[in-house]
């Protein structure tokens, strides 16, 4: 079943889950009430239920589980060095960058901009032509605290104003309409594990492509405390079979549309197993309450990388609506409010859990707006856009420098990029993640990459 | 054209492309008009007759599609399963997903509802046709900001995906400047903003930017017809419709000589729909080519249509949304991604969806009453879904899973007496989630 525990006997496996769940104990208060903390082994006691059995135990340290592949994926990322994580968040629509880093400082911005120009509002400390958009003040509250690098212009040479070509560029990390895997998935692709799903994880209602692999199984769920699975009138034992059946029913030969059916049913599968521990969870601060998932979602995601699951990629998409061609003003603030207040609330999670060292968060367009407006108060689509990367080991340094309006516009009056995604997307490969990037991005070695990383 | 047999396997995966399934005795009596026959009463069907159950909530009271939150997905999808004609519903659904509108931007399920009576009237006809009339659509107008493209302020939004999603496709044959002609000849549309919401759509000259455009190199005083025409005409068209076309009911794309057949037969047809999905459904790779992934709302369908079930419950509205597609709300105007149905969240939709399905049938396991034998519980099941064809690794998995669990029944009398009954729940449930339910 594993391939990373074949070799072992039965005491470097107890080990092994010994110290997983040392480490997925950190920080989780998830303590049945009125039970005692085991004595001496620092380990808090939590209830497992146990894939194939249907029990549920009250487990110290895992010393006594049955032994499954998940398991031993959960013990092996846990055990060895604690690997880092990368959240993708997409702002979909083509943000407007001239709105989220406004040019106030730029004599031609008012012009370009005779309704929707911001006025007012904190400067942007490395550059005092730029101020922040007032929705933004959780990123410009970590910015201060040098836990942000800001992207004023990213893009790519020869942008294409389509949404669904640009993001897709940006998915798969090259300019190329043909690649169909994405970059995180191609990383995965090298060095994932045949039994972890949650390695590439999306949190949303369906896989971002950005993950996409060739190989290695790679997961969706829209909210990480929620992976159940009903059947009325079927319980207990029977239940339990019937569980394992949907991994049973993955076992497909033959036709491709039956292979990839199953191929999922598989993936549900290992899915299903390794979100077991994962019932509820409490988190250290309080975020906002929104109707949209994406709060909520990030809460999930700091619990699950407290309770010591194997994550590695995630890709969120961010709430709002950012294709603004109409009445941009609005909508604009109330999608970055809600992005950049929960995002504040994330980092600050991360910290009190001791976790925030092993994130970095990277904020993206698939492009930026129009410099000049439209007429109906919005912009049309635009090249270089905005992003940020944000954690506690960031430089906290801008990466390219804010082009200027008036010699920053290409022939088309579009923003020109100063810092290229697949110099970024290297610079993360390896400064973050630790890989050559010629083994995950076409032509890595024609772009210069930015300190990202402190 | 498809040579080989035509029996009940073959006309079960025509109404699969074609619709949204057969109901029991379907794909037998398709079988029996042959591969033309067949192929002819789905795409000139008679005058349409709803058959089985009437739609209401799940208060009993009847749908309000234009009002009730939901009421619109649910409204479509009794359509999909009482129908008579499946394909000009299954062509509506392939309307909604090429010119993708989405409720969340138009803010009206009235003016939803009657573009999606457009796709159904206009669906076979000319594609020229059905162009035109999505330009001029309400919902279209609202959702691309054609209304609010004047000639003092133009909005490239519908020009751009007009050429890019509706007709030519991505970088073919068309450049930045073309957008912005295209937005300049489609200015003129207006609406105003009432009370009830936006009202008076129209075409008012006076925002109309009369000057001369250039679009693909031509130079004309060109008006919104024209823009349409233009596309149309344009050489990347015919290919571009007919592989996107093609892609809808075949997973893999057609061989260039087809490819070149189907495109001849559309222009010379003066871009008649109805002939080159002939074509299509005629074709051997719709027969010996591999299984399609079903849209999650065909899935829906497609269950209820076996057990003759209606739509008694509001349930299906996030149920279908769970799996990845709640109609009437595409995730952008690019549409579905058609090729990414299934991944491990959709999954877990189907899954529930399938309870959903079944749950007013489940028996009641203390009641007992069921043969303590696997292969007698699987055929019960199978007879429950009607016997729909499975492969040899799917009953070996059924099997498996039905002998482990009745084994653990033995020895003990209450689960032997409980058991069965449990098991054939749960092998209803693992048949709908199967894979040969899931692709066909």
């Amino acid at each position: 079943m594993s391939d990373d525990c074949a070799h072992c006997d039965g005491l470097s496996r107890s080990r092994l889950l010994h110290k997983a769940f040392a480490e997925a104990g950190r920080g989780l208060p998830s303590i049945e009430p009125g039970m005692p903390l085991p004595a001496g082994t620092g380990l808090t006691r939590r209830r497992f239920v146990v894939g194939g059995l249907g029990a549920a135990l009250a487990v110290y340290g895992g010393a006594h589980l049955g032994i499954r592949a998940f398991e031993e994926g959960i013990a092996a990322a846990a055990a060895g060095p604690a690997q880092p994580v990368f959240v993708s968040i997409f702002l979909e629509g083509g943000a407007d960058g001239l709105s989220v880093l406004s040019p106030q400082g730029d004599s031609l911005y008012t012009s370009l901009r005779p309704t929707l120009a911001l006025s007012g509002g904190t400067p942007l400390a490395e550059d005092s032509r730029l101020y922040w958009h007032p929705a933004l003040g959780g990123i410009q509250q970590l910015y201060s605290e040098k836990k942000v690098s800001v992207l004023p212009a990213v893009g790519y040479t020869h942008p294409d104003q389509s949404h669904f070509t640009s993001r897709h560029y940006w998915e798969v990390g090259a300019t190329d309409a043909q690649l169909n895997s994405g970059w995180l998935g191609r990383y995965l692709d090298k060095i994932g594990k045949q039994n972890n799903p949650l390695q590439g994880l999306s949190l949303d209602d369906t896989l971002a492509p950005a993950l996409a692999t060739t190989k290695m199984p790679v997961a969706s769920i829209s909210t990480p405390d929620d992976y159940s699975f009903y059947s009325n009138r079927v319980w207990g034992e029977v239940e339990q079979r019937m569980l394992q059946g949907i991994g049973l029913l993955g076992d497909q030969h033959g036709d491709a549309g039956l292979v990839t059916a199953g191929t999922v049913s598989k993936q549900v599968d290992r899915l299903r197993r390794q979100l077991l521990p994962f019932q509820s969870y409490t988190s250290p601060v309080t975020y906002p309450t929104s109707d949209d998932p994406f709060p909520k979602r990030l809460a999930g995601l700091a619990a699950m990388l407290g309770l010591g699951l194997p994550l590695h990629c995630v890709a969120l998409t961010a709430p709002g609506s950012y294709d603004t061609h109409t009445n941009e003003a609005g909508a604009l603030s109330d999608g970055l409010q809600l992005t950049s207040d929960s995002l504040l609330a994330f980092q600050r999670d991360l910290e009190a859990r001791g976790l925030a060292d092993r994130v970095l968060v990277h904020v993206w367009t698939e492009f930026g707006r129009r410099a000049q407006e439209n007429g109906d108060s919005g912009t049309d689509h635009g090249a270089a856009g905005t992003g940020f990367l944000i954690g506690s080991r960031v430089t906290g340094t801008m990466v390219g420098e804010f082009p200027g309006l008036q010699s920053g516009l290409d022939a088309d009056g579009n923003l020109i990029e100063t810092a290229d995604f697949r110099a970024v997307y290297a610079a993360i490969l390896e400064q973050w993640m630790g890989v050559d990037a010629a083994a995950v991005i076409p032509n890595a070695s024609s772009f210069t990459r930015p300190t990202l990383i402190a | 054209m498809w040579k080989g047999k035509f029996r009940v396997a073959q006309a079960e995966r025509l109404l699969w492309r074609v619709g949204f399934g057969p109901r029991p005795g379907e794909a037998e009596a398709l079988a029996r008009l042959g591969l033309d026959g067949a192929v002819r009463s789905l795409t000139h069907p008679r005058a349409e007759r709803l058959v089985g159950p009437r739609p209401h909530d799940q208060n009993g009271y009847p749908l309000a599609p234009y009002d009730a939150w939901g009421h619109d997905h649910l409204w479509w999808l009794d359509r999909m399963i009482r129908t008579s004609r499946p394909l000009v519903e299954r062509m509506a659904l392939i309307w909604h997903d090429w010119f993708a509108t989405s409720n969340e931007g138009v803010g009206s399920q009235r003016l939803m509802l009657n573009q999606n009576a457009l796709f159904r009237r206009q669906g076979l006809g000319s594609f020229h046709d059905l162009l035109v009339e999505v330009t001029a659509d309400p919902a279209m107008l609202l959702w691309l900001n054609g209304g609010d493209n004047s000639k003092d302020s133009p909005n490239e939004n519908y020009g751009r995906e007009m050429m890019e999603l509706f007709t030519l496709g991505h970088g073919s044959g068309y450049t930045e400047n073309d957008v912005r002609e295209q937005a300049r000849a489609l200015t003129g549309f207006r609406y105003d903003w009432t009370q009830s919401g936006p009202a008076h759509f129209r075409y008012d000259p006076t925002y109309h930017d009369t000057g001369v455009k250039t679009i693909f190199g031509i130079k004309g005083r060109f008006k919104w017809r024209d823009s349409c025409k233009l596309c149309v005409s344009h050489p990347a068209h015919a290919p571009f419709f007919v592989l996107k076309l093609w892609s809808y009911f075949v997973p893999v794309p057609p061989d260039h000589a087809t490819q070149r057949e189907l495109q001849k037969l559309y222009v010379s047809s003066g871009y008649g729909i109805r002939p080159v999905v002939e074509a299509i459904l005629k074709h051997p790779q719709l027969y010996d080519g591999p299984r399609l992934v079903k849209p999650p709302v065909v899935y829906t369908a497609g269950l209820l249509r076996r057990i003759r079930r209606g739509i008694d419950t509001d349930d299906w509205v996030w149920l279908d949304a769970m799996a990845g597609q709640q109609l009437f709300y595409p995730p952008n105007v690019g549409g579905w991604d058609d090729t990414r149905w299934l991944d491990t969240a959709t999954w877990r939709g189907r899954w529930w969806i399938a309870q959903e399905a079944i749950d007013p049938y489940a028996l009641d396991p203390s009641r007992g009453g069921k043969p303590d034998d696997a292969t007698k519980l699987i055929a019960g099941a199978l007879r429950f879904w009607h016997e729909p064809p499975l492969e040899k690794p799917t009953r070996t998995a059924l099997h498996t899973f039905a002998h482990r669990a009745l084994h653990d029944a033995a020895g003990q009398d209450w689960k032997k007496q409980q058991y069965p009954p449990m098991v054939a729940n749960a092998l209803r449930h693992l048949i709908a989630v199967s894979p040969e339910l899931q692709a066909a």
